[in-house]
């Protein structure tokens, strides 16, 4: 066997001091699989290292949870014996060398983590972030990833039903792709991963392993550089068509009682998903590699453990039920085999040949990761105040911020995606949230996808803080009850002090949101080193959210619906410009405060816009963010194809009408109502302010701008498909250049 | 035995895979290309040792199910 | 009115042809496995939407050839009624039970949308509730619909009324030739067509225009 040199030791990503904790703990040197085994399970993507110690701080509970962070996906309570289940992870590293198999693969591994838990996927979200538009890059991972996400989504016969995308030089060799897949089950069925008893059989299904992706996870937490390209063969290939069957053979498995317990073999395959089954249940694990299905001949010990391939799973049965389960995983085609048992001697035990390959006491790889408390340092926010440079024509403005490549129409990507199949999607991508019928009953879940990356350079706390209010407000502005969330914190090397500080003031602020709007995290995942040759990614702690709506018919869509409503501005407008995208597109800054967020005025006001929902008030609601009010009100204009009169007066200001405050929402209620909303909003000291009516073909704003609908479209339509019109090199997926 | 069966689109079907690769082919500076057609290549290992009765194994293969005639024409190399 | 919908390796829209079925006619389908060798005794066969067999080498290439498609071509022949919808259609021009073939979309890319949609054809047990000329909304979503058959077969399917649906002027979403978006065989008892008369058949997904298809198919059938 290989000797263990230093060189060894650095190569799998372990420190010195990490290697004589690994002897430690061993009571002897480690051999080649067993240091390999150490190196993905005390990963930052598997171990959480370096934030272990601060996820800590994150509210984790909640009357509504049953399953908080720790499982493959958190659950939530939807009444009526119903649970949501749901995830956010990235595939950001993957991605960026292969955007057509990473993002697929990425989509694959998120939708095993939902039905893992005995869920049937019903939504898929993704939060994509690109570098500038006019990187040489950036036109061909668009096109990759955005097939990539299509390829595998629609196959599995899961709609995508929204997200986020945004262009940032500082993504530009760091791509971020993170997928968010939501599923639903019945509370009293839901499968976990603790692989509790000894003399369990332990079975393989799905695919066969094969040399993919070998140390996929150390590769995720080991920060870019120009070597990489030479890391090309580790990215794994997706089959969703075997996952497919693979979800319909799990559930079908999950309608009898024989799981004891399951998880996918994902990052770090069949060691992960052993080693972690074993440590949950408080159990050993005997593993014979023999008997695992091969697509390769010749595979060694220490390749099989580390194996990145993809749709495969791993079960731990109840004595006897062996026969049963192979019967529907046959039906279905897909490999099965016992490949060891539960054990109660506490160690994972890997015989390879009949040669015993690796025997490591379970607690060390689960329990004894490193836990870091990194230094850190907090940069000053970001602060003074913006003063638009000049008297900007805001018709001119209105029209560019509409086109400009973070606000305009992603309608170019939506439509590659199936957003349809499942007929339960009511509304599909485009508004605030995106809203799925809990199937067979007249209840829906909506579910965004929410950050600002610059906000959160300029100020990690408050912009964490936004991005968990931006997620709680579009919920709310479709009529949803906010419910529980997901984060994927993608942030770069946290071993520099500053990068640490952003993580850990980001952390803060989604644990003070979370906290005071009762909007629990109960997933989630890292994703740290997005950094290339020291040029780190602005922080983006994405936020999935998940919200209920009890009744369909006290639903809120975005498009104006009848000439003549009033449109009434909910929440305070101060006209605050900094990091805007005003100042970004308009002026080109990145400067000033991010726009604070006043957490008790964001719940008063959510609560009374969804109140006006429920109550059936309004049916029309848009929640204001990027580009502020003047964008929001255009965006509803486009939405339902109908015009609207503002009577803005002196407020005709850039500050005003483009400004980035926060906590606000555009609602159109019937004429004969707007008086009683405005009594209500004013007794429960809640500012509201009468914009003007919908109605006619043109956005007005009185004195100032006069723009057909159809001449908004033009502009908020044309620039994706311009910008991918010259991508014929790259919009090939790759199976299909054969 | 060893078959490779080459599938591509017959003559005259339009054939917008290959445009795109013809066109990225000059984004990239290739002047000299003209139309590019593409295809898929199938190779099939074969417990048949008689040449013969290979080929009219894989033509009847091809027929059945590796071309859709409608569209597709096929080509036949045993090695 | 009995009724059978296939399921396929990967097959995704069975159980929204399942569910369409069930809340437009009131009556509940077989869901009957590929590797079956018999569909029960039925009125109705739906091949549903979906990526049988990860429409690895063509779409509907290896579902034509499956198991349960003998039971189904026979019963075709003796006049029971097959709907196949999306990838539905391409397994039935893969299996010749309808002429054709279905190629890449003229835009290489999956597309997922609303189109227009005209009926061309009412005389068929699929389409008497609509009128010649109706104009409807259905959504489609797929990579690879693009109708293609030779001009000779055009003509006789046009000279035959055998073109169900077109797709509106200036909305073809796959470059089908003559915007055909579905067609019949020539006993009027197959029809494939690309769109998904199953996802609009209910107000909250934003269109009903499918539901006369299944109470068409409940008025000829039962």
């Amino acid at each position: 066997m290989t000797a263990i040199t230093p060189e060894t030791i650095r190569a799998h990503g372990l420190s010195a001091e990490e290697f004589v904790r690994i002897r430690q703990l061993l009571g002897r040197d480690p051999n080649l699989v067993e240091l390999g085994i150490f190196s993905v399970m005390w990963s930052e993507h598997c171990s959480y290292k370096s934030t272990r110690a601060h996820l800590r701080r994150l509210p984790v509970t909640g009357p509504q949870v049953i399953q908080g962070p720790g499982e493959n996906a958190g659950v939530v309570d939807i009444g009526d014996g119903d649970a949501v289940v749901f995830k956010m992870e990235s595939h950001n590293h993957p991605s960026f060398i292969e955007p057509y198999q990473g993002a697929a693969t990425g989509v694959g591994g998120i939708m095993r983590d939902v039905f893992t838990m005995g869920a049937r996927p019903v939504a898929m979200m993704n939060a994509l972030r690109f570098g500038a538009p006019d990187h040489p890059k950036t036109r061909h991972l668009v096109a990759g990833v955005v097939a990539g996400i299509g390829g595998y989504g629609n196959c599995m016969g899961v709609p995508t039903v929204g997200g986020e995308v945004n262009f940032h030089p500082s993504n530009n060799g760091n791509i971020l792709v993170n997928a968010m897949c939501v599923g639903l089950a019945r509370r009293d069925r839901i499968f976990k991963s603790a692989a509790e008893g000894a003399g369990n059989p332990v079975v393989y299904v799905g695919s066969k392993t094969g040399r993919d992706g070998i140390h996929g996870a150390t590769m995720a937490s080991a920060e870019f550089n120009a070597d990489s390209e030479e890391k090309r063969p580790t990215v794994q290939v997706g089959d969703p068509f075997t996952e497919k069957l693979l979800l319909e053979a799990c559930l079908e498995l999950m309608a009898t009682d024989a799981i004891i317990a399951i998880q996918d073999m994902g990052a770090a395959g069949l060691t992960s998903s052993s080693a972690e089954m074993a440590g949950k249940g408080g159990a050993g694990i005997d593993l014979d590699l023999d008997r695992v299905p091969q697509r390769e001949s010749g595979m060694s010990a220490y390749e099989m453990l580390l194996s990145e391939s993809q749709e495969r799973m791993l079960i731990v049965l109840k004595p006897g039920r062996e026969a049963g389960a192979e019967v529907i995983f046959r039906k279905w085609e897909l490999d099965f085999a016992v490949i060891g048992m539960t054990t109660d001697s506490g160690r994972m035990v890997v015989r390879h040949k009949g040669e015993l390959v690796a025997d490591i006491p379970v607690h060390a790889l689960a329990d004894e990761a490193p836990v870091y408390r990194r230094p850190f340092t907090a940069r000053p926010p970001a602060s003074g105040e913006i003063v638009p440079a000049g008297t900007a024509d805001i018709e001119s403005v209105l029209l560019q911020m509409l086109g400009c490549p973070d606000l305009c129409s992603r309608r170019w990507i939506w439509q590659q995606y199936d957003y349809s199949v499942m007929t339960d999607t009511v509304q599909r991508p485009g508004g605030d949230a995106a809203v799925l019928r809990v199937n067979g009953a007249n209840k829906a879940i909506a579910i965004t996808t929410d950050v600002t990356p610059r906000y959160c350079r300029a100020d990690p706390f408050e912009g964490a803080k936004q991005a968990v209010a931006e997620a709680w407000r579009n919920l709310t502005a479709v009529g949803a009850r906010p419910l529980a969330v997901t984060d994927n914190l993608n942030f770069g090397n946290p071993e520099r002090p500053e990068t640490m500080g952003e993580i850990i003031r980001a952390i803060d602020g989604i644990a003070e949101a979370c906290r005071a709007l009762s909007f629990p995290v109960v997933s989630g995942n890292c994703s740290l080193y997005n950094e290339t040759n020291g040029e780190p990614i602005l922080p983006t702690p994405a936020i999935g959210g998940v919200g209920l709506i009890d009744d369909l018919a006290q639903m809120a869509t975005i498009a104006f619906k009848r000439t003549g409503d009033v449109l009434i501005l909910i929440g305070a407008t101060h006209g605050h410009l900094g990091q805007s995208l005003y100042l970004r597109e308009i002026e080109h800054r990145e400067e000033g405060a991010a726009p604070p967020v006043d957490l008790m005025v964001e719940k008063r006001n959510g609560d009374f816009v969804r109140e006006l929902i429920r109550s059936g008030r309004t049916d029309t609601v848009h929640d204001i963010s990027d580009g502020g009010l003047l964008i929001a009100v255009a965006e509803m204009a486009m939405a339902g194809g109908m015009g609207a009169e503002l009577t803005p007066g002196k407020d005709a200001t850039i500050p005003i009408l483009f400004g980035e405050d926060q906590a606000r929402y555009v609602v159109a209620v019937a004429a004969s109502k707007a008086e009683a909303v405005l009594a209500d909003a004013t007794s429960a000291g809640i500012p509201a302010l009468v914009l003007g009516r919908a109605g006619g073909g043109a956005l007005v704003v009185q004195d100032v701008l006069s723009i057909p609908v159809e001449r908004l479209r033009a502009a908020h339509e044309s620039w994706f498909p311009a910008f991918m019109s010259d991508e014929t090199r790259t919009l090939l997926p790759a199976r299909d250049i054969v | 035995m060893k078959a490779r069966v080459f599938v591509t689109l017959k003559s005259g079907v339009l054939d917008p895979q290959g445009k795109a690769i013809g066109h990225a082919l000059d984004n990239l500076g290739f002047r000299a290309v003209g139309e590019v057609r593409q295809g898929k290549i199938i190779d099939i290992e074969l417990a048949e040792p008689n040449r013969e009765k290979a080929a009219a194994a894989v033509k009847s293969m091809c027929e059945k199910l590796l071309a859709n005639t409608v569209i597709e024409k096929y080509e036949i190399e045993l090695k | 009115m009995k009724s059978a919908v296939i399921v396929f390796p990967a097959s995704n829209c069975d159980r929204d042809a399942h569910d369409a079925i069930l809340h437009v006619t009131g009556t509940k389908p077989h869901m009957v496995w590929h590797g079956d060798s018999e569909v029960p005794d039925v009125d109705l066969i739906v091949l549903p939407g979906g990526f049988s067999y990860g429409d690895y080498l063509r779409c509907g290439a290896m579902a034509a050839h499956s198991h349960i498609m003998g039971d189904v071509r026979r019963k075709a022949e003796q006049g029971v009624a097959v709907l196949g919808i999306c990838n539905g259609f391409q397994t039935l021009t893969e299996a010749h039970l309808l002429p054709g073939a279905l190629m890449r979309n003229a835009g290489l890319k999956f597309v997922c949308r609303e189109v227009e949609l005209v009926v061309d054809e009412s005389q068929s047990a699929f389409t008497r509730k609509y009128s010649r000329g109706e104009r409807l909304r259905f959504p489609v979503a797929h990579g690879e619909g693009n109708f293609f058959a030779s001009d000779d077969v055009l003509d006789r399917l046009e000279g035959e009324g055998r073109v169900a649906f077109r797709y509106g002027e200036g909305d073809n979403p796959n470059g089908s030739a003559r915007n055909i978006a579905g067609i019949l065989n020539e006993k009027r008892n197959v029809l494939g067509l690309m769109p998904h008369p199953e996802r609009a058949c209910d107000p909250l997904l934003g269109s009903v225009s499918g539901r006369a298809m299944f109470q068409s198919l409940l008025e000829s059938l039962s």
